[in-house]
């Protein structure tokens, strides 16, 4: 079969930026190679792309075709005694943890959605709600194959090429394409993890009952409600999970097979939850989620009050996932979206920058309509956004009337993290300027990054819209 | 790729205005058969509504003379026969790129030839499925992924009455029409959660070069006619619409004669 193509929109996940381009979908590597060669030919650039989840434009073509690796997707092997997975890089989250779990193996880290490719979020070197304690999904990867522009295969490994492997990881396909992942998933004894929920009062509960669960919990994310103010800044709620041990849940066969994990498609077993966006759009709104907000932070206090319970890994790790086109209840138009400020703060920090960023938010009147808290670590990747500390990922809505200053808004937001010696991360945002690059990450792992693009891609054939918006003008690559 | 880097544009702000209008006033549409007959009508009406198209035809010359006629700034002609499926997506894109844009697709390439009652030709079934059916496909198929990622758009397949029921007359022909039907409701279904239109038309006997040398064709009306009642339908998001209306009455009745008495009709 011929390389398949197609010309379409081609689009960042929060709906706020997007292009029309031609977009080639390999599903080998000689058809890869076949895009390659014709790009290279033509003189036109190259945008890698998966399942478009990033939610700016890190997968956005500034010029030339899209390469959507969406399409190579088949599982290479699984070893059920060791837990290492081999896959192409369109297989996605989903395929690979239903492919696992029944056999008794979880990804080690794995993103909110699971509708992202194993390619993309090595590229975006993602990280999950158990950061803290295993770092991001780079630190989870043994090997891979990468596509260099030329053509040319390299397999790196943390022993074999371990500059290529530590670039690579967290380059966002701005240095070849993934082929073959191998990577570690995690031993799991039920389908089922305990839950615990605790509510907090104000930011700075939340953030004491993290410091003083970081070392007995497996996963540790938190909801924050933007809109409260006063002494109830940040309040919100705490998720705690852990895995069950050997003995804990005598129906594990049943627990970890699909069937259990699944989730119902309706409401109540009456409304398809693919029509909820459309009730949730009727809220989307700073009253509608305001009032959403108070309910559900009374709902963590009662919860909070009750024994910890059991969920399906699938529905912890993946909520949203149920809800379809969830983020169409925040407009349907292109240009009418959400975009995700996610500031990265050192530890020390963190409670005033972030308490700063909430405030300055209801001031000026744009609150995010989701924040969720996470606690990360640093990892060895050379574009890597963590740092020992915390992030706070906020959802603003976006519409063509409001993006200049909510934008402008955002960049003076981004000024308190830069001058905290904090990070933001790629998958998510849409808003730093030329040169955030140089700001956000010391100067040695970026001279280096520039001198490996120069070697492996001296004419610049992979380019995307975030590459173009975030290095400084003079900067880095052809 | 040879338009990969020239037309490179800013990410738009914002797509098509807002509102239930499903076709904005001055859009850019693509019509495929638009050298004669009801194709060239559609032409020849968007253009007087405002419309820039893109026109495509397997006959250069006519295909000339409807650009001279609707003014060269507002047409965009292009040589293409059904046949060459393969070429379609390049095609496609270079053409939404010259018009910067797309709102509306019109698949309006049909062949009928004569067949007799005791034909069974096979070459002549296969070049009607070819040309009525999978060309179809090929330019639908890329409307359909182009309008679903802008979330906007519609597509507009002419069908025919003649897909209804399977007469004798003409069995390859009504097979075509009633797999494009089959076609075009899927992909309206399909594409009904992002906002794109799908509207299956089915023409009655038009004055056409299809039907000329045909006897006896009851109410036909003309090209010009039928070319604005069709896009009227676009407009009111129809999703079956007979032209003129009058045969849908007409429909409702042959679909519901029994077979065995269907078999004995000479319609």
């Amino acid at each position: 079969m011929a390389l398949a193509r197609s010309f379409r929109y081609v689009e960042a996940w929060g709906m706020a930026a997007g292009r029309e381009a031609r977009v080639l979908q390999p599903r080998s590597l000689e058809e890869l190679r076949a895009a390659l060669a014709e790009a290279r030919a033509a003189g036109t650039p190259l945008t890698l792309r998966g399942t478009g989840n990033s939610y700016g434009d890190a997968s956005v073509p500034a010029r030339g075709a899209v390469l959507d690796c969406s399409r190579w997707k088949r599982i290479l092997a699984f070893d059920p005694t060791t837990g290492v997975a081999e896959v192409e890089p369109g297989v996605t989250v989903r395929d690979l943890w239903r492919h696992v779990l029944p056999q008794g193996w979880w990804p080690r880290v794995v993103s909110g959605t699971s509708f992202p490719t194993l390619g993309g979020i090595a590229a975006a070197n993602i990280h999950g709600k158990n950061n803290f304690a295993v770092g991001t999904v780079g630190d989870a990867i043994l090997e891979f194959d990468l596509v260099l522009a030329d053509g040319t295969l390299r397999t790196c490994s943390r022993e074999r090429e371990p500059d290529l492997f530590h670039a690579a990881i967290g380059a966002f396909g701005l240095l070849g394409a993934f082929a073959r992942i191998r990577l570690q998933t995690k031993r799991v004894h039920s389908g089922e993890l305990e839950v615990t929920t605790f509510a907090g009062h104000d930011l700075g509960e939340l953030m004491d009952y993290v410091r003083a669960h970081v070392g007995d919990a497996d996963y540790l994310v938190g909801w924050v409600d933007a809109f409260a103010r006063g002494d109830g800044l940040g309040r919100g709620q705490i998720h705690h999970a852990r895995y069950l041990a050997e003995d804990e849940d005598p129906r594990a066969e049943q627990t970890l097979s699909l069937a259990h994990q699944e989730l119902s498609p309706r409401v109540f077993g009456l409304f398809p939850k693919s029509e909820l966006w459309r009730v949730a759009r009727l809220l989307n709104h700073d009253a509608g989620v305001r009032f959403v907000n108070a309910v559900r932070y009374q709902q963590g206090r009662l919860e909070g009050a009750l024994p910890p319970r059991r969920w399906t890994h699938n529905e912890f790790s993946f909520l949203l996932d149920s809800l379809p086109n969830w983020k169409w209840s925040y407009g349907r138009r292109p240009g009418h979206g959400l975009i995700q400020f996610q500031p990265f703060v050192p530890d020390g920090a963190a409670h005033g920058v972030l308490s700063e960023i909430l405030r300055r938010s209801q001031a000026r009147g744009f609150v995010p309509y989701l924040a969720v808290l996470k606690r990360h670590r640093p990892d060895p990747f050379w574009l890597t956004h963590a740092v020992d500390g915390w992030s706070l990922a906020l959802d603003y809505k976006v519409t063509p009337a409001n993006r200049p200053e909510l934008f402008a808004f955002c960049r003076e937001l981004s000024e308190l993290v830069f001058e905290a010696g904090g990070r933001f991360y790629f998958a998510k945002d849409l808003i730093l300027g030329p040169g955030a690059l140089e700001r956000m990450l010391p100067a040695e792992p970026l001279a280096r990054f520039a001198a490996l693009k120069r070697a492996l891609d001296p004419t610049g054939l992979w380019q995307s819209e975030l590459w173009e918006r975030v290095r400084a003008p003079q900067s880095t690559s052809a | 790729m040879e338009h990969a880097s020239s037309a490179a544009h800013p990410a738009p702000p914002s797509g098509p205005p807002r509102g239930r209008a499903l076709l904005p006033p001055r859009g850019r549409a693509l019509v495929i058969g638009a050298s004669s007959g009801l194709g060239a009508s559609l032409v020849r009406e968007l253009v007087r509504q405002g419309w820039r198209v893109g026109a495509l035809a397997r006959r250069g010359e006519e295909l000339e003379r409807l650009r001279e006629e609707c003014g060269p700034e507002r047409v965009v002609a292009r040589v293409h026969d059904v046949h060459e499926r393969a070429a379609v997506p390049e095609l496609f894109e270079g053409l939404v790129r010259e018009l910067g844009g797309l709102e509306l697709l019109i698949y309006a390439a049909g062949v009928m030839p004569p067949v007799g009652p005791q034909e069974y030709d096979t070459a002549t079934d296969v070049e009607i499925l070819t040309v009525n059916t999978l060309g179809a496909m090929a330019w639908c198929n890329p409307a359909a992924e182009y309008f679903q990622s802008r979330r906007a758009g519609a597509i507009v397949g002419l069908s025919s009455i003649a897909g209804d029921r399977g007469r004798k007359g003409q069995p390859a022909y009504g097979a075509s029409k009633a797999a494009l039907s089959h076609y075009l409701e899927a992909l309206r279904n399909r594409l009904g959660d992002y906002g794109v239109h799908v509207c299956t038309i089915k023409p009655g006997p038009i004055d056409t070069p299809m039907t000329r040398g045909l006897e006896g064709l009851p109410m036909m009306i003309s090209a010009e006619r039928a070319a604005r009642e069709i896009l009227g339908a676009v407009r009111r998001r129809a999703n079956v619409r007979y032209v003129p209306l009058r045969w849908l009455a007409v429909s409702l009745v042959i679909r519901a004669i029994p077979s065995f008495v269907f078999r004995r009709l000479t319609i």
